[in-house]
């Protein structure tokens, strides 16, 4: 179904075929074979640092039986010398079968995947796409839920500049979610968003606290919240507070125990470490995804998978 | 060279009339088309009372064919301007302007991230909704309405 594709938005994807992936994903846990991949080259190209990406990749495609080529180091590369993108990859492209792409600039993979034959991963462009990210977040709501229709899908945090939420929120849209956009109003979702899921019949609640809805909720969505995104420091005291997830916070809430919380990670002060051990934290869970979620995608893009 | 629809000086024998344009974007065409560099007559008018619109301004060119590009780039800024082509003094064709469903190199991606803002290609947009205008970076997938678009 995907072979050759290139994976560079979750808009590109129909609502079957991201079940597809997530079934894939599922299949990949129990019965990937060693030698699928045997004797492809995956290029992992990444213009900007990353760690847990770069690393999953790299595991999925070495599980598989593939070999892997790149850098992570953008300084020591041609780009330094002036090269352009497009001719970086066009040459890159005759040593490998596959290429996943960080880049700093916003539509990299678009513009890489235009460029080569051979198919492109995105690997996160700037504040841009990263659907990876979003396959493995769906893939751990339907692990945690058994099922991704019709869930009261909560966002929190920062949804004016956190794309991992918007990425999600779309990707959501397919499934009939109910969804809540928990933020300070400086950090509201941008209205091109909630018009975009307005023309996909989503029905949706713009609020400003959790203890709003914390009832009806069955996943939370946390972003982080970023010091630099405000101008003034006594803004960013005030929403912090507010925002902080801890183990009282979510006694305080009365909470079902089958509230799922989710956080694409790092955290950094917005989820206290007291959540970790109870039921509701699956954050670990989904950082651990990835591996499955990127094997099934390099299958099913190397033709694996007629 | 500002004129009353009603006065004689504005016909012309051979050329495009690009009428109903809102008043207040008859400019914005006018650079579209870079009259200023045009040898041909050129004829402008704003603030003309219309019926469709509450104010109309209009274009006359002697001569001048428009291309696709200029006529994309006149839909995005005028969209309810029509083209009619004079010949023989006469109007022989009629159309309104239409905003194709992709813009290449039309208009500038307004976010400064954007890969077609640092690399040397062409930026290329999807239109999502014509009117009011809604359009996707093909590269960043950042949404811009009108008050976003400006032209490269
Ligand atoms: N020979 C001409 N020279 C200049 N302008 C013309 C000429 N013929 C028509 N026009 C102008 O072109 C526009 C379209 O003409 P017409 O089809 O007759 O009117 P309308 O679109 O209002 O029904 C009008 O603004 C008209 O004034
Ligand atoms: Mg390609
Ligand atoms: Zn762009």
């Amino acid at each position: 179904m995907l072979k050759n594709r290139d994976i560079i938005s979750i808009l590109d994807f129909t609502k079957e075929e991201i079940s597809y992936v997530l079934e894939l994903s599922k299949r990949m846990e129990r019965e990937s074979s060693a030698d699928m991949l045997k004797g492809k080259i995956l290029a992992n190209l990444f213009f900007e640092p990353s760690t847990r990406t770069r690393l999953s990749f790299e595991t999925a495609m070495k599980r598989l039986g593939g070999d892997v080529i790149g850098f992570d180091d953008p300084d020591k590369t041609s780009t330094v010398k002036g090269e352009s993108l497009k001719d970086s990859v066009k040459i890159i492209e005759g040593y490998c079968d596959i290429i996943v792409l960080r880049h700093f600039l916003e539509g990299a993979s678009r513009l890489t995947a235009d460029t080569v034959n051979v198919p492109v991963i995105n690997a996160g462009d700037g504040a841009s796409q990263h659907p990876t990210q979003t396959f493995l977040d769906l893939y751990t709501i339907k692990n945690t839920k058994g099922r991704l229709e019709g869930l009261s899908v909560g966002f929190l945090g920062d949804l004016k500049y956190g794309r991992t939420a918007h990425s999600l929120a779309y990707a959501l849209a397919h499934f009939n979610s109910e969804m809540y956009f928990i933020s300070p109003p400086s950090l509201r979702i941008p209205k091109d968003y909630i018009e975009q899921l307005q023309l996909r019949g989503v029905s949706y609640y713009e609020i400003d606290s959790l203890f709003e809805v914390s009832g009806k909720l069955d996943i939370l969505y946390c972003t982080r919240i970023q010091k630099e995104r405000f101008a003034d420091p006594v803004e960013y005291e005030k929403v912090r507070g507010v925002y902080k997830l801890s183990r009282v916070v979510l006694d305080k809430l009365k909470i079902g125990n089958d509230l799922k919380i989710l956080h694409p990670l790092p955290r950094v002060e917005e989820m206290d470490e007291s959540l970790d051990t109870t039921e509701y934290a699956v954050y670990f869970q989904q950082a651990h995804s990835g591996v499955p979620v990127r094997k099934a995608l390099l299958a099913a893009v190397l033709g694996v998978f007629q | 060279m500002f004129f009353n629809e009603k006065l004689e000086v504005s016909a012309i024998k051979e050329g495009t009339v690009i009428d109903q344009i809102a008043s207040k974007s008859t400019f914005k065409v006018a650079n579209i088309l870079d009259i200023q560099n045009i040898d041909q007559v050129v004829l402008i008018g704003v603030n003309l009372s219309s019926k469709k619109l509450d104010k109309k301004g209009i274009i006359k060119i002697g001569g001048k064919r428009l291309t696709q590009e200029e006529v994309n780039k006149i839909a995005l800024i005028a969209p309810d301007a029509t083209l009619n082509i004079i010949k023989d003094s006469e109007v022989v064709r009629k159309f309104q302007v239409a905003i194709p469903d992709t813009l290449e190199g039309i208009v500038k991606c307004f976010n400064p991230n954007c890969v077609s803002n640092h690399q040397t290609i062409q930026s290329k947009f999807h239109v999502l909704v014509k009117k009011p205008i809604k359009i996707r970076c093909h590269y960043c997938e950042r949404l811009m309405g009108g008050d976003d678009i400006e032209l490269v």
